[in-house]
């Protein structure tokens, strides 16, 4: 359940954005969360509901885009979906991989007023 | 943590006392703001604007979640490499043996190396007070509902060590094979603890802990006899997430295997002088 944890660093970036832009109000959430970031997303609705109770993001919409993992297979010399962290090439049965894409874990956008 | 505001978490505790006297954050710029919560909580948070009457707006925020935390670990990271001190994150399930492998290790580097220790849990001092009695300084962080140790803990904790030039810091994090792979703290790599009493699908199981842990230590290995467990398939599984993940067989309680251990520390410590001397500062760069 570090979801907590993460919930409360993200209303502290909204909170640090109100700061500065001013807005009164935050209507929508927007996350980009990774497959491969180890983040439950029903876990993250949950601790953002009750992180934001207060705050000006009570409320708010939370929408979470899921970024698909993906790795660079040397032996395929190719991008290729991976779907969790593993050492070998789903197509090939090679290594090494290195993961280029999943790893995300962003504040993409506010709607506020 | 504080639901009003969502600031710090107030059952944080560091050797007892709370951990959060003030508010830090990490502002647009980059920098780590640090202020005291004056305000009263609750109705202070409360807007008197009628909802609905402003017009809606997209703001481009486009920041990273940990960006928080990787700034600490950041500030941690230069701190351990100018002073020359060797910070390993112990991770592990619950049971697998941390406490007594750094209370066996401790006791072999006695006099020897400098070191201390850093424990967390979410509740009790004990295991600070088992380091303690073997001679070594410890710093208990108690994480109350966290569920793993954060880079600005692992910060507040430093300053009660007063760590020497060429110091073992270890720091072990609280029992969990899932969340604490997703918090740098700013030390030089993680050491996975998996025992022979657990299952050897673990690393299938929690790959991400095992993809970014630099050596995996198999303790307990006393128990082989008893246990069916297979070592060949637990290294296996362990490469598949993992293909350069150093591994060493160890049994903190007979003693065997302990000292390939103390061997991989001093080898360490001596890469780290070097890269110190040379002011190498890419030297000790964790893979995570």
């Amino acid at each position: 359940m570090h979801e907590l944890s993460l919930a409360e660093n993200l209303l502290e970036i909204i909170e640090d954005a109100a700061r500065a832009d001013g807005f009164q109000r935050v209507r929508k959430v927007i996350l980009e969360i990774g497959q491969l970031a180890v983040v439950e997303p029903e876990a993250m609705r949950f601790c953002f509901d009750a992180v934001v109770h207060g705050s000006i993001a009570e409320g708010a919409q939370l929408e979470i885009v899921a970024v698909p993992g993906s790795a660079w297979c040397a032996p395929c010399a190719a991008t290729v979906p991976i779907a969790e962290i593993i050492a070998v090439c789903p197509r090939c049965g090679g290594y090494p991989l290195q993961p280029t894409g999943g790893k995300e874990l962003k504040l993409r956008t506010l709607e506020v007023e | 943590m504080c639901l009003t505001c969502g600031c710090g978490e107030g059952d944080v505790t560091i050797d007892g006392q709370t951990a959060d006297p003030e508010h830090q954050h990490v502002g647009a710029d980059g920098i780590v703001y640090r202020h005291v919560h004056a305000h009263p909580h609750g109705a202070a948070h409360a807007h008197s604007h009628a909802p609905g009457t402003s017009p809606t707006r997209s703001l481009q925020i486009e920041r990273d979640i940990l960006a928080r935390n990787d700034a600490f670990a950041a500030d941690n990271r230069r701190a351990f490499e100018r002073q020359g001190v060797l910070a390993l994150n112990l991770v592990s399930s619950p049971g697998s043996g941390k406490t007594t492998l750094l209370v066996r290790t401790i006791e072999a580097l006695q006099g020897k190396t400098s070191l201390a220790v850093i424990e967390g849990d979410q509740q009790t001092s004990l295991d600070a007070e088992r380091i303690r009695a073997t001679g070594a300084a410890a710093v208990q962080i108690n994480t109350g509902k966290g569920c793993h140790l954060d880079a600005q803990r692992v910060q507040q904790a430093l300053p009660k060590l007063a760590l020497p030039p060429n110091a073992l810091l270890f720091i072990e994090n609280v029992g969990n094979l899932v969340c604490p792979a997703a918090f740098d703290l700013g030390e030089a790599c993680k050491v996975v603890i998996l025992s022979v009493t657990e299952g050897e699908d673990k690393p299938l199981k929690y790959p991400d802990m095992f993809s970014a842990a630099r050596l995996m230590l198999l303790n307990k290995c006393d128990l082989l006899p008893h246990l069916d467990f297979d070592v060949a398939r637990v290294i296996e599984n362990a490469r598949r997430v993992n293909p350069t993940i150093e591994i060493l067989q160890v049994s903190a309680r007979s003693g065997a295997g302990m000292q390939a251990w103390l061997d991989w520390l001093a080898g360490e410590l001596a890469a780290l002088s070097v890269g110190c001397a040379r002011g190498d500062d890419a030297v000790r760069r964790p893979q995570l």
